[in-house]
């Protein structure tokens, strides 16, 4: 049970932000500008990486959810999505993605964890600068998301079919406010 | 030196907020609500809940910028100075002990929150908004502290620039300045 009155039945961070709509609002911006806005990187990469953060910080509801809609935005090549969360060091994703994917789990654990080191790898498989803004920005917003789904305690559903569905939602119309 | 170019004369967040203005305006109307919009919560406590986290993440900037602002609105520098060393001997009500107790663990992981904690709050008197907007005031320091420390922005270390900046938050809060930041320029 949520450690709030939500509403019964609601899963994850839907029934948060119907709890608060107002800070609702910009939360589901910021993910629809980041994961869907104007990026080098497709929505496939960047969900991978929210699934992957949210994986490590042993987030269900959020690692399921966006594992899900990035198995549907990679299409065929969807095995990737469960590669890279089995082992992501061994996985056949790009080198580029591998080392954006690096940085995105030291940011999981802390911001000064990022070092010069990491940046280099990133740009030596040619990562530009927005590419590694955007690769921290994403990490660090699911560090404060995947803390929020968990830390009110929200219902995380345990059937594999309700996140196949989130997932095709997420793919198809991307982060769009759940009305109350 | 930032892992990215950033505009010299805006360090720590602000330079990013600039860097990317479309993921800085959600952020910033974020935490405009949370730290400055109606609450039963002050906006001297709800600064403190901001401190404690960046502290706890070790994110100086962060940490330096929200004590400035918390004592600015407190009107005094004990409560924040205490705060960071044991929460429980904090000079502040029983029910924002028990806040900043849960915003503590959420600083950890959000699966740290317990029952006990939720339950202790509520005796204390906190309602669920009140208990809704402590995690979420944690879980957007967590957002900040890796952002700011992730592209390893600058921290300026004069004291006076966070005076300054404590001062800005106090009056202008978090949106934007309508004229943008081209003012602070060849400032000290």
């Amino acid at each position: 049970m949520a450690h709030i009155k939500v509403e019964v039945g609601v899963p994850g961070i839907r029934s948060l932000v119907m709890f608060r709509p107002e800070t609702g609002k910009p939360l589901y911006e910021l993910a629809q500008v980041l994961l869907r806005g104007p990026s080098t990187l497709s929505p496939a990469e960047r969900e991978l990486i929210a699934a992957y953060v949210s994986f490590r910080n042993n987030c269900g509801f959020c690692m399921n959810s966006h594992a899900a809609a990035a198995r549907c935005l990679y299409g065929d090549e969807k095995s990737i999505v469960d590669d890279v969360l089995a082992d992501m060091q061994q996985s056949g994703v790009s080198p580029k993605i591998k080392a954006l994917l690096n940085i995105a789990g030291k940011v999981q654990v802390l911001g000064k964890e990022v070092h010069e080191e990491d940046i280099a790898l990133a740009r030596k498989y040619a990562a530009t600068d927005r590419e590694i803004h955007d690769t921290v920005l994403i990490a660090a917003a699911f560090s404060m998301f995947n803390r929020y789904v968990d830390g009110l305690a929200s219902w995380t559903p345990d059937d594999p079919a309700a996140y196949a569905e989130m997932g095709q939602r997420m793919a198809d119309k991307g982060y769009v406010i759940p009305k109350p | 030196m930032p892992f990215i170019p950033l505009e010299e004369h805006l360090p720590g967040i602000t330079g990013l907020l600039e860097y990317r203005k479309d993921t800085a305006a959600p952020i910033r109307e974020l935490t405009q609500i949370l730290l400055r919009g109606p609450s039963s919560l002050t906006e001297g406590e709800r600064e403190l809940i901001a401190t404690l986290v960046s502290y706890r993440n070790e994110c100086t900037f962060c940490t330096t910028a929200h004590t400035a602002a918390a004592n600015v609105l407190l009107g005094e520098e004990t409560t924040s100075a205490m705060l960071k060393q044991d929460i429980n001997s904090a000079p502040v009500s029983e029910k924002l002990k028990a806040l900043l107790n849960i915003a503590a663990q959420v600083q950890q992981s959000g699966k740290n929150v317990t029952a006990d904690l939720i339950q202790n709050a509520k005796e204390k008197g906190a309602t669920d908004l009140e208990i809704h907007d402590t995690v979420l005031i944690a879980a957007l320091f967590c957002l900040y502290n890796r952002y700011v420390d992730g592209l390893s922005t600058v921290t300026p270390t004069d004291p006076a620039f966070y005076n300054g900046l404590g001062e800005r938050l106090k009056a202008n809060g978090y949106n934007r300045l309508p004229q943008g930041y081209d003012h602070l320029k060849n400032k000290p």
